[in-house]
């Protein structure tokens, strides 16, 4: 089998290198935004101002950042420094309503040694935060302009995975086309991830018995069942039925949540084991290999965790047609439902739909993705990026102060 | 081989999936089972959309439901071989 592959993957997507930006830290790159991050709700007008007035930035306008505290706020900054620090990011401009917070942001990005500087609002006003801001952003912008990019191998890529509006079809054709590029690339080395902690409920057994060893077995089982007795029991009106599964997912066939745990996990292949269970928006540092991160199942929030961690190409199997984007991490969006296909064909970068013909087989199917994320590693735009989604969701675990 | 009306994932499963569009009552559906390519027909009882289930055994109410080979949880009416199966008649053990 492993002969196999390694040919078709030969014939499929001659070589497995790409080009991408190493930034300061050694971490490689797809895309060189430099971003304007708002600190907080309250930032977001300056942020916007700046990246209006200087073409090519992008701000990232947010929900939050005020009045938090405890675990919330330090997965506030985890996500807000991860993605500033994330390799598709050459440089970040940091504007908050005070300088305190915005330092605390401004310092964790700055140990990558890439280029940010943070701008208080608090005694200047936006009118001079902009002006000042915007000066920074320019220089930024026409020096991550000429930086260039370096042939890498494969390995270097940290492709993350969650699927959305799934149906049946996911189950089938787009989920196991995921999970076939991922037993074909973590064996070469890449850094992998899935979640969907809410989602995995059905299959717990399975995901359990998926871990390297028993330890991060029992670890990723603990982080499971505080959430169903933590978060579900202990707010749930209802069986969830039109939660989890979506009122998507059941028009598009799927009945229960075991049902669509079952297909969601198709994602990870049939040889991949995952070697840590991550905390939402950490950063992996055990090496190469498939990771877990403990994130919601809803869409934007995940991917958003996942770019805060650092993964650079992310793949998004769907059934029913979710369109999510992130600002910074390319989503490519993988159907295998036909009729998806045909009506928003302007969201799908791949069409696996021929596996439900018997046209097209799970392993060709993986090296089509394999093709796709090298393209898309290699410069070409997702559909989402054309499309202009920029889903930038923070995850809350409670109320603000 | 033709085209499949249905895709099965385990020979141990009680449900398939069709996978073809504007699939009609009383169709023979060429059914395949994925993990070993064996292949069956089955009379399809009722119009089913793409992406939904049928029964591929009658199953009684309270019967747990099988597909991908592992419990999808409990069936609450009976539900003759060929009919669709979806949220009217199967709950999730769950939640």
């Amino acid at each position: 089998m492993a002969r196999k592959n390694a040919r078709s993957l030969r014939a499929g997507s001659g070589r497995m290198r790409f080009h991408g930006w190493r930034r300061e830290n050694k971490r490689v790159g797809v895309r060189n935004h430099v971003i304007i991050l708002p600190l907080d709700d309250l930032s977001n007008a300056a942020a916007e101002a700046v990246a209006n007035n200087i073409k090519g930035t992008l701000a990232i306008p947010h929900a939050y950042g005020r009045l938090q505290f405890g675990a919330d706020l330090e997965l506030f900054f985890r996500t807000l420094i991860g993605t500033g620090s994330n390799p598709n990011v050459a440089a970040c401009v940091v504007i908050g309503i005070e300088d305190g917070w915005t330092k605390r942001v401004v310092d964790g990005i700055a140990r990558t040694g890439k280029p940010v500087t943070g701008f208080g609002i608090e005694g200047t006003g936006d009118l001079m935060t902009i002006a000042k801001a915007a000066r920074v952003a320019k220089d930024y912008l026409q020096w991550a302009t000429e930086l260039a990019r370096e042939e890498c191998d494969i390995s270097q890529l940290w492709i993350s995975t969650k699927c959305g509006e799934s149906d049946t079809t996911t189950g089938l054709a787009s989920c196991p086309t995921v999970g076939n590029m991922y037993d074909k690339l973590i064996p070469k080395g890449i850094h992998g991830v899935f979640g969907e902690t809410s989602e995995i409920t059905g299959a717990e057994h399975l995901a359990k018995a998926r871990a390297i060893n028993a330890k991060v077995g029992g670890k990723w089982y603990r982080v499971w069942k505080a959430y169903q007795d933590d978060v579900i029991e202990a707010n749930k009106v209802d069986d969830l039925s039109e939660s989890q599964p979506t009122k998507g997912n059941i028009a598009g066939g799927l009945t229960t949540i075991e049902e669509k745990a079952l297909g969601n996990l198709e994602k990870i292949g049939r040889d991949c084991r995952y070697i840590d269970v991550l905390e939402p928006a950490e950063a992996p540092r055990k090496g190469k290999g498939l990771y877990y991160m403990d994130t919601s199942s809803a869409a934007a929030e995940c991917v958003t965790l996942m770019a805060a961690a650092g993964y650079v190409v992310h793949t998004f199997p769907t059934g029913q047609g979710n369109v999510i984007g992130n600002p910074i991490l390319p989503v490519i969006k993988i159907t295998g439902n036909p009729h998806t296909a045909r009506t928003m064909s302007e969201h799908v970068d791949l069409d696996v739909s021929g596996i439900l013909r018997r046209e097209l087989t799970i392993n060709k199917a993986g090296d089509t993705l394999i093709d796709m994320i090298l393209r898309t590693a290699n410069g070409r735009l997702t559909a989402a990026e054309a499309l202009g989604h920029r889903e930038f969701v923070l995850t809350k675990l409670y109320r603000s102060a | 081989m033709a085209a499949p009306h249905v895709l099965v994932h385990d020979k141990k499963d009680t449900v398939g999936v069709v996978v073809v569009e504007g699939l009609k009552a009383a169709t023979s559906m060429l059914c395949i089972v994925t993990a070993n390519n064996s292949s069956f027909r089955l009379k399809a009882k009722m119009d089913v959309p793409i992406g939904h289930k049928v029964a591929l055994v009658n199953v009684k109410a309270g019967d747990t439901v099988w597909k991908y080979g592992h419990d999808i949880g409990k069936a609450v009416a009976n539900i003759a071989k060929g009919e669709h199966v979806h949220v009217h008649n199967l709950k999730t053990k769950r939640w």
